[in-house]
């Protein structure tokens, strides 16, 4: 069975209501296409599997353990969002890409800005919102020159009355969320090795779990989790070699052969390749209380180029069911087996229940960087679906009953061999930026990116007193033009319901709402309200500099409704404005500048906190 | 892997670290200073700018950008062959030499010379994108590295001996890119008894690119295929004797070179300097042919193989 059906005839409705638009001309204004015609039915049945009473508070990126980044406030709705207005702002007083996630616990938000990693704590409570508190990392300089795609962080985590973070020069800190005061701080990694550190952290019980960044320099990934109170590492599963590092024990049992047997870490590579393999973990963690297993994602194999690693290279590009206490791996899927494009298999699972052939599967929903979003068992690992939400022509779908994505021959990449036209491109169809779900709609809401690429040429570059052979990467728009959509997804149907195109790629992450309101931001700085059934544009707000970051909801003391974003562009689409990088060599940030070129054109950089409200 | 190392390498690593913080907050102020000029004029302005009007050299200092540690190129103990012609040019200039130090690995040449923190690269290799190079200095290979009694006489990648062997080969790491020799071998299938060594290596390590001759030392590898200066000078100063051969022939068909014309880099624009430095190049070329020879770099255009012993 192929996972992948022949690509669809939508039944594309454009919704018509162009007179209203005539208010808000733009160019990034384009009317939603909608792709199927159930769009005002009843939810779907698909549930978000935790429910939990909305609490006003937004604790960790993802707002759950589910990782839906839905807010149950409802204040702020489809019907009065047009009249939201900007409440007050913060600047970071930092020019990088701001990727993090504004936490608010306990009336108070705190937000850690991109390299050095200043952590504030804003107390809402105040008008304006003053400054309770600043800690400030004092990462090492010399981690700039190791983070491969500008020095993001992709923002902190509350628990307890406290805030955990990493830096990019690879700590883990616990700080007093009152106080500011640090209670512990572990050295993690070292970046005279290659790595660093940009993900969030997810806290899970007493654990602080934590992965490493740098795959491109021959690290060795691992996810690390340390003990709530004191900081010590309490376990490490490294992502390559024997079963013993990966923490493969009784308990492991995956659902296809593939992964099952000895030592796989070791034999899917040849002779010693795992031991700088890659697999790195700068991605998403999800967490099930009720089955007590955390989710989460394996990077590309590196630094090897594909024809050196013959095997199917694991555990990389992947998805690891664990127990939290102790890291026993329980099981795994690998999603791009023997990785040929850089499809890092670090992106988000969102934790849902979904009726499948007549029966509520718990599953996990992973819209991945290689195209498809799969739907997968979280109890056993089995892929349910896996479906293209991306123009795809690097493989040909997914077999459901091997498990296996079916790779297309002619897309590989080969060293002195011009390849066009790999779609998605190395950044994938979606990078690490985070998806929404609406147990309203029961739709995933999926910002993402519409890029191709050709790898061409040689070229002799330069590295650490070395010549050597340089691939000339070239990104572009896929087909249509846009480098970039947000789009509406039915994960039981697996298809499209709707989607707006955009001129850049989103980059942002997602927040949707009870007032069935859904909020995302673009890369040449509108923040967007659209309307989570039609994907109409309802509201949007020209900030200073392009988003990137993840908006969030939340209740102020004063009982009213906030919707926060941090605005600043860079990460890799963006380092084209945030490092500077010359718009004239199109290979920059590994071949991502060519597709960016206008970007300097359309937003300047600098990190700036807004926060919305209805007047 | 590398973590098991962690704790016994922490107190180098810190003081390492202590190091690079000093020397980039040198640099810092620097930079905010290049980033205010930046960003004083518009995108548009930057990008239609001819080249001319990029910064030039100052004439009175010369800044070198330099690795702080990767001899035998450059350290900050001032060790290297490139520390050595960057001194022997100053003299020759009547200028103060100055240096920008900087891990050479990705951003080196946009964090330094681009940033206008520094006015040279000693060496790049000619026709480098990133910048406006000088004529070639010396010409180099990549080299076959074996123990001197082990009487191995590998110089070409078709020798059928190297799939019984143990090699050591070095792997950068971007997106399809990688070191001709790595190319090289996968290309013949050459994959099972090959071991791969990061160039970046551990940079808490002096000379982090070494690694790959420290194995074939202890006799974890029998081969080592590395970039010839590199090579040369740890043959040179090795205590168990090395046989260090150039690769042949010079080019893998239809695509990968395995030598290399080295040149110094500047600005684009920068003529001036550039010119300054060729001047001086031709002068003072047998000094310079000195200094490599005293350093091991093995040379092929000079039909000349140092660091044989």
């Amino acid at each position: 069975m192929i996972g992948r059906s022949e690509r669809r005839c939508f039944l594309m409705l454009v919704v018509g209501i162009t007179a209203l638009c005539s208010s808000c001309t733009s160019r990034q204004n384009l009317q939603p296409q909608v792709f199927t015609n159930r769009v005002q039915k009843q939810p779907t049945g698909a549930k978000q599997n935790m429910s939990e009473a909305e609490d006003g508070q937004w604790m960790m990126p993802a707002k759950n353990f589910a990782s839906t980044r839905y807010s149950g406030l409802d204040q702020i709705s489809s019907a009065n969002v047009a009249n939201l207005r900007l409440a007050w702002t913060f600047s970071t007083g930092v020019l990088r890409g701001h990727e993090a996630a504004p936490i608010i616990a306990d009336n108070t938000m705190y937000i850690v800005t991109p390299f050095p990693n200043t952590v504030y704590a804003l107390d809402l409570t105040q008008p304006g919102s003053p400054v309770k508190w600043k800690y400030e990392a004092n990462p090492a300089s010399a981690a700039q020159g190791v983070a491969c795609c500008d020095v993001i962080n992709r923002g902190v985590v509350y628990s307890n009355q406290k805030i955990f973070f990493n830096t990019l020069d690879n700590f883990t800190i616990a700080l007093d969320a009152v106080t500011g005061k640090e209670l512990w701080k572990t050295q993690v990694g070292d970046i005279n090795k290659g790595e660093t550190m940009t993900m969030a952290p997810l806290v899970v019980k007493d654990r602080v779990l934590v992965g490493n960044s740098g795959g491109e320099f021959g690290v060795r990934g691992w996810l690390t989790a340390l003990d709530i109170s004191s900081g010590s590492i309490a376990w490490r599963a490294y992502h390559t070699g024997p079963d013993g590092d990966v923490l493969i024990g009784q308990n492991f049992h995956p659902f296809y052969s593939q992964d099952q047997g000895k030592d796989l870490g070791v034999s899917s590579w040849p002779a010693d390749s795992w031991r700088i393999g890659g697999g790195t973990m700068w991605g998403w963690i999800s967490y099930d209380p009720d089955l007590d297993l955390i989710y989460y994602g394996t990077g590309n194999p590196g630094p090897w180029n594909p024809e050196q690693r013959p095997g199917d290279n694991k555990w990389t590009c992947g998805i690891f069911a664990r127990k939290p206490e102790n890291g026993d791996a329980v099981w795994f899927y690998q999603l791009s087996p023997h990785d040929l494009h850089d499809y890092d298999g670090i992106n988000e699972q969102l934790l849902l229940d979904l009726p499948f052939n007549g029966q509520t599967r718990k599953v996990l929903v992973r819209p991945d960087r290689n195209g498809y979003v799969y739907v997968i068992d979280r109890l056993n690992g089995q892929v349910l679906s896996a479906n293209p939400f991306a123009y795809i022509t690097s493989s040909n779908g997914v077999d459901l009953s091997s498990g296996k994505l079916i790779y297309n021959p002619e897309k590989d990449p080969q060293a002195g061999k011009v390849i066009r036209e790999i779609c998605p491109a190395a950044p994938g169809a979606k990078d690490w930026q985070p998806s929404a779900f609406s147990p309203r709609t029961g739709l995933v809401y999926i910002p993402h990116q519409n890029l191709c690429m050709d790898v061409e040429g040689v070229e002799a570059n330069y590295i650490a007193g070395t010549p050597y052979v340089g691939a000339n990467v070239k990104m572009y728009a896929g087909p249509g033009g846009n480098r970039g959509e947000f789009l509406a997804w039915d994960p039981i149907k697996g298809e499209k319901v709707w989607s707006i195109q955009e001129k850049f790629p989103v980059w942002s992450g997602a927040v949707a709402t009870a007032g069935d309101v859904v909020f995302y931001g673009t890369m040449d700085g509108w923040f967007k309200a659209v309307d989570a059934k039609s994907g109409q544009l309802l509201w949007q707000f020209k900030c200073g500099s392009g988003i990137i970051g993840q908006p969030v909801s939340y209740r102020g003391p004063d009982g009213k409704q906030y919707v926060a974003v941090l605005s600043g562009v860079g990460g890799w689409s963006g380092a084209i404005v945030a490092a500077g990088l010359d718009p004239r060599d199109p290979t920059g940030a590994l071949g991502f500048v060519n597709a960016m070129t206008d970007l300097p054109d359309a937003s300047t950089k600098g990190g700036m906190l807004y926060v919305f409200a209805l007047p | 892997m590398y973590l098991h190392c962690l704790s016994v390498s922490r107190r180098v690593t810190n003081f390492r670290l202590t190091l690079l913080r000093r020397f980039r907050v040198t640099f810092t102020i620097s930079t905010i200073v290049a980033v205010l000029f930046v960003t004083s004029c518009s995108h548009k302005e930057a990008i239609s700018a001819p080249a001319a009007q990029q910064p030039s050299h100052v004439p009175g200092v010369l800044r070198v950008c330099a690795d702080p540690n990767n001899l035998p190129f450059s350290n900050q103990h001032l060790e290297g062959f490139e520390n050595k012609i960057a001194d022997l040019i100053a003299n020759e200039s009547g200028e103060k030499l100055e240096y920008t130090w900087w891990a050479q690995r990705r951003g080196f040449f946009r964090n330094t010379l681009k940033a206008n923190a520094c006015d040279v690269v000693l060496g790049v290799p000619s026709g480098f994108e990133m910048a406006l190079t000088t004529s070639p200095y010396y010409r180099s290979s990549y080299v076959f590295v074996t123990l001197k009694d082990r009487d191995l006489n590998i110089k070409s990648f078709d020798d059928p001996e190297l799939r019984k062997l143990k090699i050591g080969v070095q792997m950068v790491g971007d997106d399809f890119s990688n070191t001709p020799p790595a190319h090289a071998l996968t290309r013949r299938n050459i994959i099972q008894n090959v071991r791969g060594f990061t160039l970046y290596g551990d940079y808490s390590q002096p000379s982090p690119p070494a690694r790959i001759l420290e194995a074939l030392v202890n006799k974890e590898i029998d081969v080592a295929i590395a970039w010839g200066p590199l090579a040369g000078y740890f043959a040179k100063n090795s205590q168990v004797p090395l046989k260090v051969a150039v690769v042949s022939p010079q080019v893998d068909q239809p695509f990968l070179p395995f030598v290399y014309d080295i040149s110094m880099g500047v600005r684009r624009g920068d003529q001036q300097l550039k010119d300054q430095l060729e001047t001086i190049m031709d002068k003072r070329r047998e000094d310079i042919d000195r200094i490599l020879e005293q350093y091991g770099v093995p040379r092929v255009d000079k039909e000349y193989l140092a660091g044989t012993r």
